[in-house]
């Protein structure tokens, strides 16, 4: 697939640390709960069949998202649980830690959400999350055999990431 | 770390890739020359800008969004802003002004003191009901929709037909929620 015009994708990337590869998985949604990608690097345990993990991960992210923004401390307005949230209301949710993984969010205004599992003593993932989004605008959005709402299959596209991700601290 | 402060237009503007401008207008009027020819009716013709700036909008919302990490805007008159001034510089390298708020905040006017797809053209006769720029409409309705916004976007001066200014009014019918996208079967 060739890739025409050389802009620089802006931010520039944050200068990788460590060698080796400390991501576990990555995903990308849309805002239907489209998944449009799915990438794996180390993940020994699987239980369920990828339908059903990616419902659960989008699932997982809607109802954290909305649980955090109602829980606002700061926030004036207090919605109820389960309500349907205007997007912009609210405080957004950037990772959470367990013992054993990190889970990094970012949610754009249009609705893309980029889910990033890393090992967990990775730092703020945020800038990376953003240039991950900048390289699906410049490999996914803006490839004219994509359509809006499918699930991607972009070589480019997959190699881009693997190689950004790999050098990731 | 804290996130990257909004960039403006200006500065995203000289950072991309610029294509030469006559390049872009003379080939955006080869486009509207063949979609009359094809299509005769001007309705039609008018429609299928729309549409195709409709298809348009859908993809550069998020090369906007990623290009300018302007952050969720709190009300339609913040977003209208943003469109006018960051947006329009980023893509176009024009800036547009917002006026003729309604009481609630619904409806503004983009006014585009000049316009870089309109240099060289005329309009003859037999098309004076034509919207040449209907893709702009198009594609502030798609961008608008990415984000949850539903928007009808008319023009109320067009320059090719003898007002001084180009002027697009754009009306926020609703805003649509986040809601959860899978039917429970289980």
């Amino acid at each position: 697939m060739q890739f025409f015009g050389g802009s620089e994708i802006s931010p520039s990337p944050p200068v990788p640390t460590a060698s080796g590869n400390n991501a576990y998985v990555l995903y990308i949604f849309n805002r239907n709960g489209v998944c449009l990608l799915y990438r794996e690097w180390n993940r020994p345990l699987k239980t369920l069949n990828s339908q059903q993990d990616h419902k659960l991960m989008f699932g997982l992210l809607f109802s954290l998202k909305s649980l955090t923004a109602k829980m606002d401390p700061t926030c004036v307005d207090k919605g109820n649980l389960g309500v349907p949230q205007l997007p912009g209301q609210g405080c957004s949710f950037h990772s959470f830690r367990t013992n054993t993984y990190k889970l990094s969010f970012m949610e754009s205004p249009s609705g893309i959400k980029i889910i990033l599992v890393t090992h967990p003593r990775t730092g703020d993932l945020r800038e990376s999350l953003k240039y991950i989004y900048n390289l699906y605008v410049e490999y996914v959005v803006k490839n004219p055999l994509y359509s809006p709402g499918a699930p991607i299959r972009c070589d480019l596209f997959d190699t881009t990431v693997d190689q950004y991700v790999r050098g990731l601290g | 770390m804290a996130p990257a402060a909004p960039r403006s237009g200006e500065a995203i503007f000289a950072s991309v890739e610029h294509v030469n401008s006559e390049l872009f207008t003379l080939t955006y009027g080869a486009i509207v020359r063949q979609l009359l020819t094809d299509l005769e009716e001007v309705e039609d013709v008018n429609k299928q800008l729309d549409q195709m700036g409709y298809n348009i909008g859908i993809r550069l919302v998020d090369e906007f969004l990623a290009k300018s990490n302007v952050s969720k805007c709190v009300d339609f008159k913040e977003t209208a802003e943003v469109i006018a001034k960051v947006g329009f510089k980023m893509f176009l390298g024009i800036t547009a002004s917002v006026t003729n708020w309604d009481a609630e905040g619904t409806t503004c006017s983009l006014i585009l003191e000049d316009n870089p797809l309109v240099d060289f053209v005329e309009l003859p006769d037999t098309c004076q009901d034509l919207y040449y720029c209907n893709i702009f409409s198009g594609i502030i309705r798609g961008a608008l929709e990415m984000v949850s916004m539903k928007t009808e976007v008319t023009w109320v001066r067009d320059m090719l037909r003898g007002d001084d200014a180009f002027e697009l009014k754009v009306k926020l019918l609703k805003q649509v929620s986040e809601e959860y996208p899978y039917k429970d079967d289980e």
